[in-house]
């Protein structure tokens, strides 16, 4: 293990009710690297980056930032930390405007008298900057999400994302719902993360973005860790096989 | 029109029918009234827009129109509040019991917004703390037991009569000699100026700052807000005890425009809230409405009982309409959404 240690997971669990979604998962993470995490479905690939993200609180083990021992009572305490996640569902407000849903939570504030009231310019120019920065084309900041393709939605979740600097990144099948041709950005957009420095966490049922973007892989199978390898040193169909639980 | 004939419209008239709905979906409700406003001068070209009768309009509206201001918030997060009738009732009865007991003014008229306040964070503790699996039924209990509770701390009788300062709130007037000249008897209702500073208030509470742009957040996608780290529970439990503060100041305003308390107060008024809420153009899924269409809403209901009132129409006549123009008012919203949709 490196000294490049950006976030590490030690013999996390978590229970719901009767049902053990993960047992015993360790996972480790290294600054500018891009983790691929597969697994069939109900392997627990979801839930352990609900843990990582503090949405779930783990019934057993320990997370570790920076390699200091956290506790994260809500994704508000993972964001301060520099970890921000790009949800599988895009965890988007419709019915809000791009720029809306890039700060939700977060949103820019001046102060009149005693009172702070969101500032919609500011908001307006960051959103612009953040968006051209990230290459991603839209009408307007100020267009509705649900008036957006699924994969402009994509590309916002993902501008919420890296918004404040995040050093950490996850994302849930960042490309499970696109058109074949918004693929290659978002794919582009993930390598870009990486050339900043920034670490990122893809969970993706498909290997060609697996083998396009990443420098490790883990499988999960049945809530466990099941194998792992450098990228390098691995192949589409021994990757395949770990997901339906084979190994040589 | 049918479909397929709109598609075979020139290319040029359909887009500017496009550039058209945006306009309509902001201003179409004004445009209503305005309509409204006039069909009711010709047939009543006397009565209708004299000065009594327009003040009259406003000192109606305006102690519903803090029900339904307070209800448009909890529908905006997808919820309902059922219990705002029992609430405003409720709180008349406290300010009744302290003003008969001989409290100051200052503090009878802070019971009843205090009251209010109470009931709202009641409910909504009940909705997140206790996961109750849906506010309407939270809502629904506290509907009874409110009301309930009225009638104990009254013994189901009405009372009367407030001293001069809590009257004012309701039926005060302030005198416009300065324009019209010494004497003039045109004037404007204080609950009107009150109705409209509480507008404005929560207007820039929902448009200009962060819990409001929450509460929208909320109605859109519960999921989203949480993931953002906002506290939805806490925003809940603020919306709902906001929502029972202002049929709280509904209260007070109700106490001093009949001067009494009375069992029957507020009852079945939180459907007419939640009527005027609906037809100001606020989704019921949530996420989507505007202060000025809930404004707008609640002018629609006031107006239209005053006019057919003025034409004696029959009461029975009146729930007909109004049930219909609900109906209606959602229906040229599933239209419209329609056309919006259209691609």
């Amino acid at each position: 293990m490196s000294d490049n240690l950006v976030l590490e997971a030690k013999s996390v669990s978590k229970f719901f009710g009767t049902i053990t979604a993960l047992q015993n998962v360790d996972l480790h993470l290294n600054k500018g690297e891009v983790l691929g995490v597969v697994g069939d479905n109900g392997a627990g690939k979801s839930t352990l980056m609900k843990v990582l993200s503090g949405l779930y609180k783990p019934s057993e083990g320990s997370l570790f930032f920076d390699k200091e021992k956290v506790t994260l009572n809500s994704p508000r305490d993972s964001q301060n930390l520099g970890l921000e996640m790009v949800y599988q569902d895009l965890a988007l407000a419709g019915n809000l405007p791009i720029g809306d849903n890039i700060f939700l939570g977060r949103e820019p504030t001046r102060k009149v008298g005693p009172f702070n009231f969101l500032d919609h310019k500011k908001r307006k120019q960051l959103t612009e900057e953040h968006l051209a920065k990230l290459k991603i084309n839209v009408k307007s900041a100020d267009q509705k999400v649900e008036e957006l393709s699924g994969g402009q939605r994509q590309a916002v979740a993902i501008a919420r994302a890296t918004a404040f600097n995040a050093k950490i990144v996850l994302m849930d099948e960042p490309t499970a719902a696109l058109a074949v041709k918004e693929v290659g950005k978002v794919l582009d957009l993930i390598l870009n993360l990486k050339k900043l420095g920034v670490s990122v966490i893809v969970i993706s049922h498909r290997m060609d973005d697996i083998f396009t973007v990443c420098d490790r892989v883990m499988a999960l199978f049945q809530g466990t860790n099941f194998a792992e390898s450098e990228l390098k040193n691995t192949s589409r169909d021994e990757v395949i096989g770990w997901i339906m639980g084979k190994k040589d | 029109m049918d479909y397929g004939e709109k598609r075979l419209m020139d290319k040029n008239q359909e887009s500017l029918f496009v550039r058209l709905i945006p306009f309509f979906e902001r201003y179409g409700i004004l445009l209503l009234i305005l309509i409204m406003i006039a069909v009711l001068h010709l047939l009543q070209p006397d009565v209708f827009l004299s000065w009594r009768n327009v003040t009259n309009i406003f000192k109606q509206v305006s102690w519903q129109s803090m029900l339904a201001l307070g209800v448009f918030m909890v529908i905006v997060t997808a919820g309902i509040d059922l219990s705002v009738g029992s609430i405003i009732m409720l709180s008349l009865m406290g300010l009744a019991i302290t003003s008969k007991a001989g409290m100051p003014w200052y503090v009878v008229m802070l019971v009843a917004p205090a009251i209010g306040f109470l009931c709202g964070m009641f409910n909504g503790i009940g909705i997140t703390l206790l996961r109750m699996p849906h506010p309407f039924i939270m809502t629904l209990g506290t509907l009874y037991i409110f009301r309930g509770i009225g009638n104990l701390i009254s013994g189901g009788v009405p009372i009367t009569g407030f001293a001069e300062q809590i009257r004012v709130i309701g039926n005060g007037k302030i005198k416009l000699d300065v324009i019209f000249g010494e004497g003039a008897r045109e004037y404007i209702p204080t609950s009107l100026i009150l109705m409209i500073v509480i507008f404005f208030i929560f207007w820039i509470f929902l448009n200009h700052t962060r819990i409001g742009k929450w509460i929208y957040a909320i109605g859109g996608n519960p999921g989203a807000a949480r993931a953002a780290g906002i506290n939805v529970d806490r925003i809940l439990i603020v919306v709902y005890t906001l929502c029972g503060f202002l049929a709280g100041i509904g209260g007070l305003i109700l106490a001093g425009r009949t001067n009494s308390a009375y069992p029957n107060a507020g009852l079945q008024s939180e459907l007419d809230a939640i009527a005027a809420v609906i037809i100001g153009g606020a989704s019921f899924f949530g996420g989507r409405g505007t202060v000025l269409g809930v404004f707008a809403g609640v002018m629609i209901m006031g107006i239209l009982r005053n006019g057919l009132n003025l034409m004696n129409v029959s009461v029975f006549w009146q729930q007909v309409l109004i049930g219909s123009i609900i109906i209606l008012a959602v229906y040229i919203d599933v239209l419209r959404r329609q056309l919006a949709t259209r691609t």
